[in-house]
């Protein structure tokens, strides 16, 4: 067994332990589901803090800080009992982390270059970004409901990316012989994996606003106008939803990242376009995939000027990150595996 | 925030829901309201992102013309339509050009006003401290024994930062009806500034893109190893200059190619490809140079590209009568990863008889077998020339420009043998066949490589790096400051000072509190300090 192989064994390892790990995440948000359903169990300190930041959020991590002379009063996340699956949840995504890092490591240096030139390597790095930005966020504000859309994706990814993209580790040919490489796929793959995290946060926001406004008209004296067309998501099917965290808090964080990854998506355009130039001549000659890089930028631009439209900030502007993250993917899968150009990478 | 959030909004125009007295004036000033709007910005982004969409799934004919011929000639009926709505040529068509430059004319008018309003909000003073400090979310108090004055001077330290020129927070003190000292800072400013910069730099970007277009030119030129080419508009195979472009701008350098090495892996994958090549520019000595994929080679303002590389066979044609009627190497383009490659050899001044038209393949290190010739390996291993003759007239006295990797054969026919097939030729190097049908003979004399040479100049280059820079830090510094405004109200009591205080931030701002904290502790590590008034609300 080479280099190559043991990587390729690790990044299974990596595989089944988010799959455990996904599993554990979604079994987490049913429970806390339940625990929401009821009201007895929600023991908190002060009740209008907890209706604020139920898990936790901006103002949970500002008091955490603050911890000799608070500013403001949090309620603990974990003073409901204790979420064992969602602990069991973590540690398998950690450990696969770990073997997926280590993964990417020995298939980089089996094939004597960065492990990302192809679309198995792109695929295995950007899923661990993504992995990696999910575990970083959650030091820094309990955001593991999460858990369940990226852990979920980036199993499917990497499956895909096993069975279908797989090829064996080697060198890379002389067009791809750059430091450019290194740079701009680089940013290019870890923008991926920040906005698939924030298209986890806006789905999840767009679920949330719809169960709550479907439970308030339900809710309404005339309620009996709506119940012809119930809203599927105001019902028990998808109470997991109540343990989440305001729409307008999943709304910020979803924009947090996107303007991360947005950034990072215009360094990768630019810095694409500075690579063309040295390899084909041309900083833009609407190549497949440049067209793609600029509809993907274009979109997550809409959204930003979405935020601060009238009438189009929240559930509108969360709809533009949908669209701007099928953008990505179209990108990422079309592009390279149907489409004509220039970045005939896939290594297929 | 709800006034944050209308501040942001403030820049959207609000449009009139009843119309506006309709005269001209006003009909135009509706549309440039509308057109600077936010909301038909968003659109022409949309639509911009909608249009750009076709570009990458049809052919386009600057890209690949012959992608666009095929399309046209499988998709008669449709393929028509879709030429005359410019799709094969998207990007340069009217309807995606009227998209972009009218968000471009939205964009102009929507951030005018706001360099004006930006410009006026820099000479502005904080807003004044609100009367209740209550409905903020993030506040703090505190009592110290300094008096009022010495505390402002210690916020006002705290607040603008260790930097005069460029202030942290902008402060601002004042004193209130009930004789109580007031403090409004406010950062952030430079949000603004870089939302304007990002934007300007994108019209930049734009202008400098088209002033690139109107005076580059680039060119292709074919070189064999052992020739060279000069920078001048007849040297190149193909040559396009922009609308200002002057082709007595060329600078006349010459360069030269010695040696062309190219690696490949046994797989054919190729690993390294080199052009040693000798650049003579006017009035300077000579000099070596190697080009390489991702390494172009610059001189005389120009850029020099390895675009592509193969074999030129050199080979000396004898018409029927012995005389030499062609010599030369003959460019054979590769046609795939193991360097098959087509060419033509077009014989037009034989002594006597007909003209000679010479196609076939080039095959690097050749395999035959029963069912034919092919290559197996892009390297000149085992090299070997798979020809077939027409005869005729090659048409190039009629004035009409042939394609050189092209054989016309509408005056011409095909050489055949007794049984009717056409007849082929199989040559190895430095062999000499008969051409069959009695034409004459050909000597394969060796097969020095050819490299495709791309050479670009465009004097906007440095203009489009720049703007977009500027794009990119605009955009990182817009997006990335927090706008936050802290209040402090100091009231003196029994001989101390009661500082409270309140913090605001525009949006979601998980460094607010931090900041405030900081403030509130500059002012209570003053000596004298009581914690009594310390701690949450």
């Amino acid at each position: 067994m080479d280099l190559g192989d043991l990587s390729t064994v690790l990044v299974v390892g990596a595989t089944t332990a988010y799959a455990i790990g996904f599993v554990a995440f979604a079994i987490d948000l049913a429970h806390l589901a339940d625990r929401v359903g009821r009201p007895a169990a929600r023991r908190v300190h002060d009740a209008s803090v907890a209706a604020a930041s139920v898990v936790g959020g901006a103002r949970a991590a500002g008091g955490a800080r603050a911890a000799g002379g608070d500013i403001l009063v949090e309620a603990p996340a974990d003073v409901v009992p204790r979420r064992k699956a969602v602990g069991i949840a973590m540690a398998t995504t950690t450990l696969g982390l770990a073997f997926h890092g280590v993964g990417l490591l020995l298939r980089g240096l089996a094939a004597g270059r960065v492990p990302w030139a192809n679309m198995y390597e792109f695929t295995a790095v950007g899923t661990f970004v993504a992995v990696a930005t999910f575990l970083v966020l959650t030091r820094w504000r309990d955001v593991r409901f999460l858990g369940t859309i990226v852990v979920g994706l980036v199993v499917v990814a990497l499956g895909l990316a096993l069975t279908v993209f797989y090829v064996a580790a080697e060198g890379v040919q002389p067009a791809l012989q750059s430091y450019w490489l290194v740079i701009h796929v680089f940013i290019a793959t870890t923008a991926t994996g920040l906005l698939t995290v924030s298209f986890a946060a806006s789905a999840l926001q767009l679920l949330k606003d719809s169960r709550e406004q479907g439970m308030a008209r339900s809710a309404r004296p005339d309620a009996d106008a709506d119940a012809a067309r119930p809203s599927r998501l105001a019902g028990p099917r998808w109470r997991a939803l109540d343990a989440l965290p305001a729409p307008r808090e999943l709304e910020a964080l979803s924009f947090r990242i996107t303007a991360v990854g947005f950034v990072l998506w215009t360094f990768t355009v630019m810095a694409g376009a500075i690579w063309a130039e040295h390899a084909w001549g041309r900083y833009w000659g609407w190549d497949p995939k440049e067209v793609w890089s600029f509809v993907v930028w274009v979109v997550y631009a809409a959204y930003l000027h979405a935020r601060t439209t009238a009438g189009w900030s929240g559930r509108r502007a969360a709809w533009f990150v949908l669209v701007g993250y099928a953008t990505v993917i179209a990108n990422f899968t079309l592009v390279n595996l149907f489409f004509s150009g220039l970045h005939a990478y896939s290594g297929l | 925030m709800p006034q944050d959030r209308v501040d942001e909004m403030a820049l959207e125009e609000a449009t009139t829901p009843t119309l506006p007295q309709l005269g001209a004036v006003g009909a135009l000033r509706w549309v440039w309201r509308q057109l600077t709007s936010m909301r038909v910005a968003l659109m022409l982004l949309m639509l911009l992102a909608v249009v750009a969409v076709p570009g990458s799934v049809l052919p386009q004919r600057p890209q690949d013309p012959a992608d666009v011929a095929t399309y046209l000639a499988d998709n008669p009926g449709l393929g028509v339509w879709l030429d005359r709505l410019g799709l094969f040529d998207v990007y340069a068509s009217v309807w995606f050009s009227a998209v972009y430059l009218l968000l471009f004319v939205s964009l102009i008018g929507c951030i005018v006003p706001r360099i004006a309003l930006h410009g006026r909000a820099l000479r502005a003073r904080p807003p004044r401290a609100p009367r209740r400090f209550d409905r903020f979310g993030v506040r703090d108090q505190a009592v110290v024994e300094a008096p009022a004055t010495e505390v402002v001077a210690v916020a006002t330290r705290a607040l603008a930062g260790p930097l005069r020129a460029l202030p942290r927070f902008r402060v601002d003190t004042g004193l209130e009806d009930s004789g109580a000292l007031t403090l409004s800072a406010e950062r952030g400013y430079l949000r603004e500034s870089g939302n304007i910069v990002f934007h300007l730099a994108l019209v930049g970007l734009l202008v400098a893109i088209a002033t690139g277009q109107m005076l580059h030119y680039r060119g292709q030129a074919i070189v064999v190893e052992g020739r060279g080419f000069a920078n001048a508009v007849t040297d190149y195979d193909t040559f396009v200059g922009g609308t200002a472009f002057a082709p007595g701008s060329l600078v006349p350098f010459t360069v030269g190619l010695d040696r062309f090495t190219a690696e490949f892996t046994a797989e054919a994958r190729p690993v390294d490809f080199a052009a040693e090549v000798t650049v003579r520019e006017p009035g300077g000595q000579a000099r070596p140079a190697v080009i390489r994929v991702n390494h172009p080679l610059s001189v005389g303002g120009v850029k020099v590209y390895l675009q592509g590389n193969g074999y030129a066979p050199d080979v000396v044609v004898r018409d029927a009568a012995g005389e030499v009627a062609f010599a030369g190497a003959v460019p054979f383009l590769p046609q795939d990863a193991v360097y098959t490659s087509r060419g033509v050899i077009k014989v037009p001044d034989v002594s006597t008889g007909d003209q000679i038209g010479i196609v076939g393949f080039l095959l690097p290190t050749a395999v035959v077998t029963p069912a034919g010739a092919a290559s197996v390996h892009p390297q000149p291993d085992a090299p070997l020339l798979v020809l077939t003759v027409w005869r005729g007239d090659l048409g190039l006295d009629t004035g009409v420009p042939q394609n050189v990797y092209e054989l016309d054969v509408t005056g011409m026919e095909q050489v055949v043998g007794a049984d009717g097939t056409p007849t082929t030729i199989v040559v190895e190097p430095g062999q000499t066949v008969d051409l069959p049908g009695g034409l004459g003979t050909l000597t394969w004399q060796g097969t020095p490589r050819f490299v495709a040479l791309d050479l670009r100049h465009d004097p906007a280059l440095g203009a489009i790096l720049g703007f977009a820079l500027a794009v990119l830090a605009g955009l990182t510094v817009s997006l990335f400051t927090p706008r936050r405004r802290i209040w402090l109200r100091l009231t003196e009591n029994d001989g101390r000072t009661v500082v409270d205080s309140a913090a605001l931030a525009r949006g979601d701002d998980l460094g607010l509190a931090g900041e405030l904290e900081r403030v509130m502790d500059a002012i209570r590590a003053r000596p004298g300090e009581d914690r009594s008034g310390d701690g949450p609300r």
